[in-house]
């Protein structure tokens, strides 16, 4: 089982840290793992990517040109990724920020509201969680045994009494993510 | 954990004497790791942020004429920079490593990705007849463990090596098994492996000297010889690459680093329509896997190499080939890199058509 995901949105959304918990996660599974990130000047203020990689396999190349999952987070990035989405792939987008919403038809669209609610929430900080817990609701790559984990490697010790919040945010993504048909 | 932090973390746990950088994207993590493990407490590693490459290169030179084990690291145009030294290292027969994560240039180019510095390397960016051992590692991992070879190369030939890698292997996460910690050498310890060092006159010998200036031509041709001697050597014991998939190909993709790692995926996804590729990824850059290359080449329609680059290590297999079979190129420039599709529309269309 391979699983080729892109995550690409605006500097500052969180987009290269939600990437590295992700791979996290799957390496605590046991999973390899791959996490490549655009790291040109774009990641001050611009658009920001980052192609993480879960695979039961060793993985070949880290950089691909079409992918299992993309998580959008803006337009520029929706204009960019979309049609590089495999068929039968999944897309999943915070419709915050997007006036022209994905069209294609071979795929699975999810939107989650996730800056919506997090500023519902009054916790921006919560934002990239939100995401990722709508992602783990529509393809379960990693269970969130494991996320927490990886969250828990990710995050700088004087920061673990931020994990019930970043779980908190994961299980309301889970929630609040929806289907477009 | 990133390629360039792996490589910060192999060299203090392998004892490594010293460190001197400036910081340049896409590399300054291997400086900011050191610089936070602060191993000057632990090991007693030097680490040391230079005023310029210039400066960093021949800290190198003298650390390394003391026999320690001293290391650099830079980007594309700080290795311009170093020329000068590394021409001075190999000539002086003096032992350290040099890793270069290549950007997008000429000039200042960019901070993305390149392989634009083959050339540079491996036919001596530097003056005069030298060779540099070149590791190319493909993976966070061979970037830890290319610490440890690449500082036993260059005690065992006393030559410089260089680690010559890119942006997409130092920026990228992957799984690593750091090396266990081993102490740093003692100054006996050095004395016993490295009998020219300058590490201050005993009473039973002569002054240590290390130069690289011979006024007398004969006694410089001399010099030459002698390195050129030590250069077959390790032309006859040190070439190192991976195969892939070569027992049952009908082309054949020769790549290296993170090029190697793409033209995988590019293989992979030739398979499913029906072409059969191989790979030969040359583990060393120099000296080159001439044979193995040759000895491929008889059985295979063409040969494509896949670089970040306008087309330069294609010349070392079209030297390797010796006409046998087409060998074309197919790289992307300047910072861009090349996806695993285009690598295999490259090759329907260069050598399948």
């Amino acid at each position: 089982m391979v699983n080729e995901i892109i995550i690409a949105g605006f500097g500052g959304q969180g987009v290269l840290s939600m990437g590295k918990i992700l791979a996290y996660s799957g390496l605590m599974e046991g999973k390899e793992v791959s996490w490549f990130p655009s790291y040109g000047p774009e990641q001050r203020g611009g658009t920001s990517n980052v192609t993480v990689i879960l695979s039961d396999n060793v993985i070949s190349s880290p950089i691909v040109s079409e992918y299992d999952i993309a998580i959008i987070l803006n337009q520029p990035s929706l204009e960019k990724f979309e049609s590089q989405v495999k068929p039968g792939g999944i897309l999943l987008y915070d419709p915050d920020g997007i006036h022209r919403p994905p069209t294609r038809k071979d795929i699975s669209i999810y939107k989650v509201d996730a800056m919506a609610k997090a500023t519902e929430m009054q916790n921006q900080k919560a934002f990239n969680m939100i995401v990722l817990g709508g992602l783990l609701k529509v393809k379960p790559i990693v269970d969130l045994e494991h996320v927490m984990m990886g969250l828990k490697k990710t995050l700088p010790v004087r920061h673990h009494g931020l994990l019930p919040m970043n779980e908190k945010a994961i299980i309301t993504g889970m929630e609040i993510v929806e289907e477009i048909k | 954990m990133k390629g360039n932090e792996a490589v910060a973390h192999a060299a203090i746990r392998l004892g490594v004497d010293g460190y001197f950088g400036y910081p340049i994207t896409p590399q300054s993590e291997i400086l900011e790791t050191l610089m936070a493990e602060a191993p000057w407490k632990t090991t007693g590693m030097v680490v040391l942020q230079a005023e310029s490459e210039t400066a960093s290169i021949n800290m190198v030179y003298g650390g390394a004429g003391c026999g320690k084990a001293v290391m650099t690291s830079s980007s594309s145009p700080g290795l311009s920079l170093m020329q000068e030294g590394l021409s001075y290292l190999a000539a002086g027969s003096l032992p350290c490593l040099v890793i270069n994560v290549m950007r997008g240039g000429p000039g200042l180019g960019t901070i993305q990705p390149s392989q634009s510095d083959y050339f540079q390397t491996v036919k001596g960016g530097g003056h005069g007849d030298y060779k540099m051992v070149t590791l190319a590692p493909a993976s966070v991992q061979e970037m830890s463990d290319f610490v440890g070879l690449g500082f036993e190369l260059a005690f065992k030939h006393s030559t410089p090596v260089m680690i010559l890698t890119d942006g997409v292997i130092g920026q990228m996460m992957e799984k690593v098994k750091l090396p266990e910690f081993r102490r740093r050498r003692t100054e006996e310890e050095i004395r016993k492996q490295c009998p020219w060092a300058t590490l201050g006159k005993t009473p039973d010998r002569k002054p240590n000297i290390i130069t690289t200036l011979e006024l007398d031509a004969h006694a410089m041709e001399r010099i030459n010889i002698n390195l050129q001697e030590k250069y077959r050597k390790i032309e006859e014991s040190e070439i190192r690459y991976q195969e892939i998939d070569c027992d049952d190909m009908d082309y054949l993709i020769v790549a290296f680093g993170s090029a190697a790692r793409i033209s995988q995926k590019a293989a992979e996804l030739a398979k499913a329509e029906g072409i059969k590729v191989g790979i030969i990824r040359p583990i060393t850059l120099w000296p080159y896997p001439s044979d193995i290359i040759n000895q491929y080449a008889s059985k295979v329609k063409g040969i494509l190499t896949v670089e970040f680059n306008a087309g330069q290590m294609v010349e070392d297999v079209r030297l390797a080939v010796n006409g046998k079979v087409p060998v074309e190129h197919f790289g992307r420039l300047g910072g861009i890199i090349p996806t695993p599709f285009e690598v295999v529309s490259a090759l329907k269309q260069k050598l399948i058509k």
